[in-house]
């Protein structure tokens, strides 16, 4: 797969602190690409250096093979985290004046913002002043706004933050079928559950550094704790009795009429293995490796260890919305 | 290039749809017409005729009031009592009562009168009675009246202007201060009202937050500069609008009621004692007239003295210039705040060269050669309420030219100074910025 977008060792300093140091990343083209970090990790800054809001203090940046320079700017779309909309202006007028500023014509912009009111329930509101929409109606302009001129790469800062569940799902379908014509997307977050299960690559970037990079499966690969969870049912042996060396137990649940056990495999076994033990142990009903999220494996970056408690997979639709 | 005028484009219009925009345009020139012609309407509708009755005790005087313009006088040769009682029948609007001993106690004069008194006909009485009893106690004292009008020598000095090669040109300075002092006001007026125009837009953009969808599409200093240009289109575009309109007002009203500009010279009071007016003073009369007319005619000439196209051409260039110049830093000021309570502590600065050039502007207009006006003429901060308010006297191409070239020196100075600040604070949220701060992104960006 060829790479959209190459940055190799972006440097920058503000006055008081170093926002990015020696940043990497490479994203590769058609793909959905998670920039996740805490608040404050220098994600913003890396994308607004992309976006060529900011310069950046020493690296480089290719764009489609080319130097990155202003040109480029009509092929990227940017979200802001930060986002608003002048409001006193016309809805439509104002999605006029934003699309011409990304190089398109005045009669192409019409005909294309059309298309996606309508697709949006927003040709209503076209004559209408931005501050009578709802916050709801403003993102989704603002959305449109940013993927109308068509760029190669998108780049969404806080994508979710502010919408609810039903707009987090029209938007996720509506990112997906953008790449499917050929965009390359950038999400940036905090809220790493929220877009981990769009993402294909990953880049986690914690005080100005970056921490890891790479494809989604392979990381979760490299950060597997070999824990699997089961369910049994009917138990006439104790489970205990079943392991050996090669498998440690880390915790039991008895319940009424069935147990849950999370067992950890080491080198030497195989989840096969494990399996044949469990099922001379009583009825299986459930077996699963308790894979850590993208969260989790951050914290491990960052603090060396898996975070305390159960680790689950959260529903990122959920969070994106309590967000 | 295209992108700047896509900006020019927006700013422009969306403030000249506004409805206060409209509003201001419209009643601008309304204003400005009304002070012209109201004055000249209020002075007519006022004129209703108002009637005095006289009664005069000493016989003296009654014969020496003539009825003048819309003040008309009845010697009665009644009672006091009686006559009042008539102007209570409204048969008068007034009743002066000249008793027998006002010529040795004038303070015992009286005029009576059912509603207030107009204030017109009571000074034309007091005129009157004054100069009868001046020329009462000049003929008691032996002095001849004519003596004493050889006497009184009007002077009127004719100020003229002499350049090197000898061409001479008469001067008219209280024209050119009225001028010079209305072109200094405008610049600042203008200056003002569009450059914290420029504030709030920046400032709003800001707020909204809708700064960062932009910059990833032009440079901050593209839109900076399409703003400011946009906002000063909107600036010309009004105040053309308003010359254009207060002169198509003033030029109807002209047309529908001529009569009401005519200049009419006021009449001289003469004391003629009751006896027709012997020769030389008929002389005396032409010569007080004639007076007049020069008066009138050099305000004309003094106006058609002034370049009126150098007068044009400079206050929009200054205009330009002054606005450019300050708008830059107005526009950094807007970029540095988060909300327009926090711009006080950076508008004194700003304002304070502004105001203090208006506030120059009444010692240069009775000075315009000095030392003073020229240094405040040449500094791009003062220069555009100091040069207008200097041109209407007379301005050299040379210093005119200088003065200019500082002022474009000046507002590139200042754009690049906002530029970098601007670049920065449109970016900045939830600091508190001071000059420090300001200066270190002057630095470091």
């Amino acid at each position: 797969m060829s790479t959209l977008l190459k940055a190799d060792n972006i440097t920058k300093t503000y006055r008081d602190h170093r926002a990015l140091d020696q940043v990497s990343v490479h994203i590769p083209d058609q793909s959905i690409f998670g920039l996740l970090g805490p608040n404050g990790a220098g994600k913003t800054t890396l994308i607004r250096i992309i976006n060529q809001i900011i310069g950046a203090d020493q690296g480089t940046i290719l764009f489609d093979n080319e130097p990155l320079r202003s040109k480029h700017v009509l092929r990227i779309g940017y979200l802001p985290e930060e986002r608003g909309l002048y409001k006193k202006m016309e809805v439509g007028e104002q999605s006029i004046y934003l699309a011409r500023l990304k190089g398109l014509k005045r009669q192409e912009a019409r005909k294309l913002l059309t298309g996606w009111f309508e697709k949006f329930d927003l040709m209503p509101w076209w004559g209408k002043k931005v501050e009578e929409l709802s916050k709801g109606m403003q993102q989704k302009v603002q959305f449109i706004i940013t993927v109308l001129h068509k760029p190669r790469l998108l780049i969404f800062d806080e994508p979710f933050s502010g919408f609810d569940p039903i707009n987090v799902n029209l938007l996720k379908e509506e990112i997906l079928k953008l790449r499917e014509e050929g965009s390359t997307i950038i999400f940036s977050t905090h809220n790493m559950d929220s877009v981990e299960e769009l993402c294909d690559h990953i880049a986690l970037i914690n005080r100005s550094k970056l921490v890891l990079e790479g494809d989604v499966r392979e990381v979760r690969k490299n950060h597997s704790t070999r824990l699997y969870e089961a369910e049994l049912e009917q138990v006439h042996t104790p489970v205990e009795q079943m392991l050996d060396g090669r498998f440690q137990l880390v915790d039991i649940e008895k319940h009424l009429e069935s147990m849950t056990v999370r067992i950890r495999i080491t080198k030497e076994a195989t989840p096969n293995e494990l399996l044949q033990s469990l099922l001379t142990s009583g009825q299986l009903t459930s077996f699963r490796e308790l894979t850590p999220t993208m969260n989790d494996i951050f914290i491990k970056q960052v603090t060396g260890e898996y975070p305390t408690g159960k680790m689950q997979k959260t529903d990122p639709f959920i969070q994106a919305g309590q967000q | 290039m295209s992108k700047i005028a896509t900006i020019i484009r927006r700013e422009f219009l969306s403030r000249v749809k506004k409805k206060s925009f409209v509003a201001m345009t419209i009643l601008g020139p309304v204003l400005m017409a009304a002070i012209v012609i109201v004055p000249v309407l209020v002075a007519q509708l006022s004129d209703s005729d108002y009637s005095v009755a006289i009664v005069d005790d000493s016989g003296l005087f009654a014969q020496d009031f003539r009825d003048r313009d819309n003040i008309y006088f009845t010697p009665l040769d009644t009672d006091i009592d009686n006559a009042i009682e008539r102007m209570h029948d409204g048969r008068f609007d007034a009743v002066l009562h000249i008793p027998e001993v006002a010529f040795q106690a004038p303070s015992s004069l009286r005029l009576f009168s059912a509603k207030s008194v107009n204030f017109n006909a009571k000074l034309l009485i007091e005129n009157i009675l004054k100069l009868e009893f001046e020329s009462m106690k000049l003929s008691s004292a032996g002095i001849d009246e004519e003596v004493l009008r050889s006497i009184e020598s009007p002077v009127s000095i004719r100020a003229i202007r002499i350049s090197n090669d000898g061409e001479q040109m008469t001067d008219y300075p209280e024209i050119s201060m009225g001028l010079g002092f209305v072109g200094g006001f405008l610049i600042y007026i203008f200056i003002f009202l569009f450059g914290s125009q420029v504030l709030r837009g920046v400032l709003e953009e800001k707020t909204s937050r809708i700064v960062e969808i932009i910059v990833s599409s032009v440079k901050p200093f593209q839109l900076m500069m399409g703003k400011i240009f946009g906002v000063g289109l909107v600036g010309l575009t009004q105040f053309l609008i308003w010359i254009f309109l207060t002169l198509a007002i003033v030029g109807g009203f002209q047309a529908a009621a001529p009569e009401m500009f005519r200049f009419t010279p006021d009449e001289e009071v003469f004391i003629t004692g009751g006896q027709v007016l012997n020769p030389e003073e008929l002389q005396t009369q032409r010569e007080a007239i004639q007076q007049h007319d020069t008066m009138a005619g050099e305000l004309l000439a003094g106006l058609s003295a002034i370049n009126i196209p150098v007068m044009v051409l400079s206050f929009i260039f200054y205009f330009l210039g002054g606005y450019l110049l300050y708008a830059a830093l107005f526009a950094a000021i807007g970029s540095a705040v988060d909300n327009e309570a926090d711009t006080q502590q950076f508008m004194l600065p700003v304002t304070i060269p502004l105001l203090l050039a208006l506030i120059m502007t009444q010692m240069v207009v009775t000075n315009p050669g000095g030392t003073v006006a020229l240094w405040l003429s040449m500094i791009p901060f003062t220069s555009p309420v100091i040069m207008m308010a200097r041109i209407p006297f007379g301005v050299s191409y040379a210093e005119l030219a200088l003065s200019a070239a500082l002022l474009v020196a000046g507002f590139m100075f200042t754009t690049w100074v906002a530029a970098k600040i601007y670049r920065t604070g449109i970016l900045m949220y939830g600091k508190k910025v001071d000059y420090k701060e300001l200066w270190k992104w002057m630095r470091h960006s």
